[in-house]
C-alpha cells in the first residue's frame, strides 16, 4: 500500500470518528475560531481606519503647513502666503486660475448620537477652488453652501455620527446659528467626517481673519512636486512645509498602525492559549485511541502515515475553526461604521470596518499555525508509541 | 489542607495535561490583566483626579484660549481657593515618537496639584529660572536627563517670536500623580511665543469644599455667560471622562473583544477540567468505597480546580506584567496612559476564584452524586 493511501485511509477513519469525539473536536474549533475572530475584527478595524485616512491623500495633491506643524490644527498660514503659492510653478490651472485653496481647520463641539458630552467635530472653511481640487467630493443630498453665508454642508460620516445635522437644521457654532444645506460624500475618506463652510465666514466667526490652517494645491502632474517645493523652500522669509497629500495622510494614519499592532498582540496571545487548548485536546484524543493506533501499526501502517493523518485531522479542525472565526467577525463587524479621535488632529474620524481578503488570509494563517502546533506533539507521540505498549493499554 | 496529598496526586496524574491547563488559564489571565488596564483607561476610573479641582476651558472648543485676566474674576468667587492655569504645548523632543504632554505652568501650579511630589528646592529653582522645567521622574529617566541639562523642544503650535528652538533647563523632577508629564516656566513661554500672549489654555480651580464643586462650576460659567469668552467648567474627573468618551466606540469594541477572548479560553479550560474528572470516575469511586464522604470527594475536585486557577492566574499576571511596557506603548494612541494597578491584580484573583467555582461545579457535583457501584463498574 502506498504511503499516500495509508495516510488517506487513516485520515478518513479519524474523520469518521470525529462525531463520536465531538466534545473535544469542538474545543479545538472554538478555540481557533475565537482567536481568528479576535484577530480579524481588530485588523478589520485598523484596516478600515487606515484606508479611510490614507485614501484621502493623492500624490498629485499637496498640502502646505507651517514649518514644524504635524497637523492642520497646529498650523497657521497667512492669506498673503496663499498668494505666493498661487504664482508658484508646477501648479495646475483651469482657465488661468491656479488650483490653490486656503483652508481653515477648526474644531466645533457637538454631541455624537447617544453621547453625554460633546465631541470634536472638525469644521473646514474652504474656498471655491477646494471643490475643483477634490473632484471626488460630491453633494449627495441638498445643495452646496453659498459663499459668504452661514451655510454648511456636512460629510456623510459626520451626518451619521452626530445629532442634528439634518438638512434644514440650524447648528450653533460660536455666536451664530449655521444652516445645514447639503450632505456630501467623498469616496469614504476623512473629509466625510467634516463639516465644510465658506472660508471667509469661518474666519470671521472664529476670529481668525487673514489666516488659514493649510493650503491645498493640485499639481499639474505628480512630477511637478519638486518645482513647487523648491520654489516655496527658496522663497525668502517663508516658513512653510510642502508635503504630498499622500505622505501627509500616511503620517496621520499612524494610529491605525498601532491598532493593528494591538490587534496582532492580542490575537497572538490568544492563539497561544488556543495552542494549549488544542494540545490538551489532541493529547486526550490520541490517548483514547491508543489501541486503534497500535492496531493500525500492527497490521502494517507505518508511523509516519499515522503522524501525518493525525496532523491532517488537527489542520482540518483548524481550518473549520478559522473559517468560523472569520465568518463571526464578518457578520458582526463588516461595514459597521464607528468614529474615534484620530491622528494628530484631535478630531473625530468616522470609518467602516473592512474585513478584506488580506485580513481573512492573515486570520487563516493564524488558524493553520495553531492547528499545526496543536497537532504536532501529540501526533508525534502517537506515531512513536511502541506497538506492544499501545496494544497492552486495553 | 490535610488532603493536599490527594489533591496533588490528582494534579500530577497527567502532568502534561495539568501543565497545559495551567498555561491556558495563564493566557486567559494575561488577556484579562491587559484588557482591564485598557478598560480602566476607557472608562476613566481615574483615582488621581482631585474631587476639589475644576477645569475651566472655553465653551467653544478645548483649543480656544482664554485671557489670563479671567483668573482674578474666578478667584473673587465664593468657594474658590486657588486658580492656576496651563496651556497645551505640543512640540517634539528630537523625534515625534518621543511623546509626552508638555505644559507651561505658573510657579504656584503645584500648590493645586499636591499629589505631584515636587521637592521644595525644585519649586524654588523653577521660580528663579525663567527657562526652568520640571519633569516626571519616569520621563527624565527614560531620556537620561539630569538636573541642569538643557533640553531642546521643537515647536509646532507655539513657535517663538524670534523663530529659534525652545530650550529649557531641567531644574528638578517630581513623582506621584499620573506621571509622564513635563512642565515649563509660564513666564518664558508667554514672553517668547509668537502669538496669543497673555492667553491660557485652561484654568485649574481648587475649591475650598469638594462638596460644593458643582455649584462653584455653575457660578464660574454664569460669570462669563454672554461674554466673548464663555466657559465650560467641569470637575477634573468629568473632564477626563468626556475625553475618554470621544475615543468612543473603539474603546467599547476593544473591551468587548478582549472580554470575548478571555471567556473563550476559560470555556475551553473548563471543558478540559471536567474531562479530567470524568476520566477519573473509577478512582473517585475507590475513594468513596474506602470511606471518604460524598462531600469530601466533591471538595477534592473543587480544591483541585482552585489550585489550577490560582496558579494560572498568578502566572498570567506575571506574564502580563512583563509584557506591560510593550503593551502600554502600542495602546497609548487610543487608550492614553495605562497603568498596571493593584485593582487589576485583586480583580484577577477574584475572577480566578469565580472561574474555579464555575468550572469546578459541574464535575464536583457529579463527583458528589457518584454512585460507588456504578463508578467501580465503569472500568
Amino acid at each position: 500500500m502506498s504511503f499516500f493511501r495509508q495516510v488517506l485511509a487513516v485520515t478518513m477513519m479519524n474523520l469518521k470518528t470525529i462525531l463520536e469525539r465531538s466534545g473535544s473536536s469542538i474545543v479545538i474549533i472554538v478555540g481557533i475560531a475565537g482567536s481568528v475572530a479576535v484577530m480579524v475584527s481588530l485588523l478589520a478595524m485598523a484596516e478600515g481606519l487606515n484606508s479611510t485616512i490614507a485614501s484621502t491623500g493623492q500624490d498629485d495633491r499637496v498640502i502646505i503647513l507651517r514649518e514644524g506643524s504635524n497637523s492642520e490644527l497646529s498650523s497657521g498660514v497667512g492669506m498673503q502666503e496663499i498668494d505666493i503659492v498661487l504664482n508658484s510653478p508646477g501648479v495646475e490651472t483651469i482657465d488661468g486660475n491656479a488650483l490653490v485653496s486656503g483652508e481653515l481647520f477648526v474644531i466645533v463641539d457637538l454631541k455624537k448620537k447617544g453621547a453625554e458630552g460633546t465631541s470634536n467635530l472638525p469644521l473646514r472653511g474652504v474656498q471655491p477652488m477646494s471643490f475643483k481640487i477634490r473632484p471626488e467630493l460630491e453633494i449627495i443630498e441638498g445643495r452646496n453652501f453659498r459663499s459668504g453665508t452661514g451655510e454648511v454642508i456636512v460629510g456623510k460620516g459626520a451626518y451619521d455620527q452626530y445629532e442634528g445635522l439634518e438638512i434644514g437644521n440650524k447648528i450653533k457654532i460660536r455666536d451664530n446659528f449655521w444652516t445645514v444645506v447639503g450632505i456630501f460624500s467623498s469616496d469614504g475618506d476623512v473629509h466625510e467626517s467634516e463639516v465644510w463652510a465658506d472660508l471667509s465666514v469661518t474666519q470671521s466667526a472664529f476670529r481668525r481673519e487673514g489666516s488659514a490652517s493649510s493650503i491645498s494645491v493640485k499639481l499639474e502632474d505628480k512630477k511637478t512636486f519638486d518645482d513647487l517645493g523648491g520654489y516655496i523652500e527658496t522663497y525668502p522669509n517663508l516658513d512653510l512645509k510642502v508635503q504630498r497629500e499622500s505622505d501627509f495622510y500616511e503620517d496621520q494614519s499612524s494610529g491605525a498602525d498601532l491598532i493593528k499592532y494591538f490587534g496582532l498582540t492580542i490575537s497572538i496571545i490568544m492563539a497561544i492559549g488556543a495552542v494549549f487548548a488544542a494540545l490538551n485536546t489532541m493529547y486526550s484524543a490520541v490517548s483514547t485511541r491508543l489501541v486503534e493506533i497500535g492496531t493500525l501499526r500492527a497490521i502494517g501502517f507505518n508511523g509516519s502515515s499515522v503522524l501525518l493523518s493525525l496532523m491532517l485531522e488537527s489542520m482540518i479542525l483548524a481550518t473549520i475553526g478559522g473559517l468560523l472565526g472569520a465568518l463571526i467577525a464578518f457578520v458582526l463587524f463588516n461595514g459597521m461604521t464607528v468614529s474615534t479621535l484620530a491622528g494628530g488632529s484631535f478630531t473625530q474620524t468616522a470609518f467602516a470596518f473592512a474585513v478584506t481578503g488580506e485580513v481573512v488570509k492573515q486570520g487563516m494563517i493564524l488558524a493553520l499555525v495553531v492547528g499545526f502546533f496543536g497537532g504536532l506533539l501529540p501526533a508525534f507521540n502517537a506515531a512513536r508509541q511502541d506497538i506492544t505498549t499501545a496494544l497492552r493499554s486495553v | 489542607m490535610k488532603y493536599w496529598s490527594i489533591v496533588k496526586s490528582g494534579l500530577v496524574r497527567k502532568r502534561a495535561r495539568t501543565t497545559l491547563t495551567i498555561l491556558s488559564i495563564a493566557v486567559a489571565f494575561t488577556l484579562f490583566a491587559l484588557g482591564r488596564s485598557v478598560a480602566v483607561a476607557f472608562t476613566s476610573e481615574v483615582d488621581f483626579a482631585g474631587e476639589d479641582r475644576l477645569i475651566v476651558s472655553s465653551q467653544l472648543s478645548f483649543t480656544q484660549a482664554l485671557p489670563l485676566g479671567m483668573k482674578q474674576r474666578i478667584l473673587a468667587l465664593d468657594g474658590v481657593d486657588k486658580v492656576v492655569y496651563r496651556q497645551w504645548f505640543g512640540g517634539t523632543y528630537i523625534d515625534p515618537r518621543n511623546y509626552f504632554p508638555k505644559w507651561p505652568v505658573p510657579n504656584d501650579f503645584f500648590d493645586v496639584y499636591p499629589e505631584f511630589k515636587v521637592p521644595e528646592e525644585a519649586k524654588e529653582a523653577f521660580s528663579r529660572n525663567i527657562m526652568g522645567m520640571i519633569a516626571a521622574k519616569d520621563i527624565a529617566d527614560k531620556y537620561g536627563w539630569k538636573v541642569g541639562d538643557r533640553i531642546p523642544i521643537i515647536a509646532d503650535i507655539w513657535p517663538k517670536s524670534d523663530g529659534s528652538v525652545w530650550e529649557f533647563d531641567l531644574v528638578g523632577t517630581y513623582e506621584g500623580g499620573e506621571g509622564g508629564e513635563v512642565y515649563f516656566n509660564w513666564k518664558y513661554f508667554d514672553e517668547a511665543r509668537a502669538y496669543e500672549n497673555g492667553q491660557v489654555g485652561q484654568f485649574a480651580v481648587k475649591v475650598k469644599d469638594a462638596s460644593q464643586a458643582e455649584s462653584v462650576a455653575k457660578s464660574i460659567d454664569l460669570l462669563f455667560a454672554n461674554s466673548s469668552n464663555e466657559t465650560k467648567t467641569s470637575t477634573e474627573a468629568a473632564f477626563a471622562r468626556a475625553f475618554a468618551e470621544q475615543v468612543g466606540d473603539i474603546g467599547f469594541i476593544i473591551n468587548s473583544v478582549l472580554a470575548a477572548s478571555f471567556f473563550t479560553i476559560l470555556l475551553l479550560t473548563g471543558n478540559t477540567m471536567s474531562q479530567a474528572v470524568r476520566e477519573r470516575t473509577s478512582e473517585l469511586g475507590v475513594l468513596k468505597s474506602i470511606g471518604f464522604s460524598d462531600v469530601t470527594v466533591m471538595s477534592f475536585i473543587l480544591y483541585e480546580s482552585v489550585v489550577l486557577c490560582f496558579l494560572g492566574a498568578l502566572l498570567g499576571l506575571l506574564v502580563a506584567a512583563s509584557l506591560f511596557p510593550f503593551f502600554a506603548e502600542i495602546s497609548i494612541s487610543f487608550a492614553g496612559e495605562i497603568k498596571f494597578g493593584y485593582s487589576i491584580i485583586i480583580s484577577a484573583f477574584l475572577v480566578a476564584f469565580l472561574t474555579a467555582a464555575v468550572s469546578g461545579v459541574v464535575p464536583a457535583f457529579s463527583a458528589l452524586r457518584l454512585n460507588v457501584v456504578d463508578a467501580l463498574r465503569k472500568n
